[in-house]
């Protein structure tokens, strides 16, 4: 492994070593949030919010831009995603699935 | 848990899930034959599906559509090419407009379902095969899915290569 992979990991296990981090990444993946919206979810200060937003930016899981006076920050799903996290989810959808039809095949027994 | 076995090949993009059912192959059939039935099984409960058309024959075309928690709704169809009931039926599965016609600019999925005899019941095998990485990646993004736990499945995921790789 090189430095620069062995930078990105560092950056990559650091932004995801904290909660309130990790719960920013679930609501940005799911679409653009503020800054503003977000910092109001939690209960800590907006410069602390904007700290944690930056140290995702900066391991590449968050995009910023700027729309107005608002930042708005979006999950940037392809650093998080390849076709094996991909096939993944598919399991998880699967799995549902297979429960349905057992739970309606055994209501009947 | 009736899963006994999930299989992924990432090179040729094809998802294979295989599950014993306590009940034997023609009843399982009959779930499929009947879209009442197929619709309590395809989408997750946050999304129900309803089946339109559903014709289970070669050449047959089933429409669908899943309605959002918010009542949007996201169609699909299949058009079943092989059919041997009650022991497998081959598809493919797309994304359909708000009228219920095929999108031919939306990734397509080709998809293969066996249903076998065991001593207990029904080892039904449902495979998948997605034409490129961004096939997959777009049919997972039309809204289907449950939107957190897969994002925090997906970072899971990476951050188990990102150790393989270290």
């Amino acid at each position: 492994m090189n430095e620069t992979s062995e930078d990105r990991a560092d950056a990559l296990f650091h932004a995801l070593s904290d909660r309130t981090r990790r719960d920013i990444l679930r609501r940005v993946l799911s679409g653009e949030h503020s800054v503003t919206a977000l910092a109001a979810s939690y209960e800590m200060s907006f410069a602390a919010v904007q700290k944690h937003v930056a140290v995702l930016e900066k391991a590449g899981l968050l995009n910023k831009r700027r729309s107005g006076r608002e930042q708005l920050a979006s999950g940037d799903v392809e650093a998080v995603r390849s076709v094996a996290s991909m096939l993944d989810e598919l399991e998880s959808v699967w799995r549902g699935r297979v429960a349905r039809i057992d739970a309606l095949l055994m209501e009947e027994n | 848990m009736p899963v006994t076995d999930v299989t992924k090949d990432t090179e040729r993009r094809t998802f294979a899930i295989t599950a014993e059912f306590a009940a034997p192959v023609e009843r399982v059939w009959a779930l499929y034959a009947d879209p009442r039935q197929l619709e309590q099984v395809w989408g997750p409960p946050e999304y129900p599906a309803t089946f339109v058309a559903h014709d289970l024959r070669p050449g047959g075309r089933m429409t669908y559509y899943m309605t959002s928690p918010e009542g949007e709704r996201f169609a699909g169809y299949w058009d079943v090419d092989e059919v041997d009931q009650p022991s497998s039926f081959a598809f493919r599965d797309g994304f359909a407009d708000a009228d219920l016609n095929p999108n031919p600019d939306l990734p397509v999925s080709r998809n293969d379902y066996t249903f076998a005899a065991t001593d207990e019941g029904t080892r039904a095998v449902f495979t998948s095969t997605f034409d490129s990485a961004e096939d997959l990646q777009k049919v997972l993004d039309m809204g289907i899915e449950e939107g957190a736990t897969s994002a925090i499945n997906q970072i899971d995921g990476f951050l188990a290569r990102t150790t393989q790789n270290a």
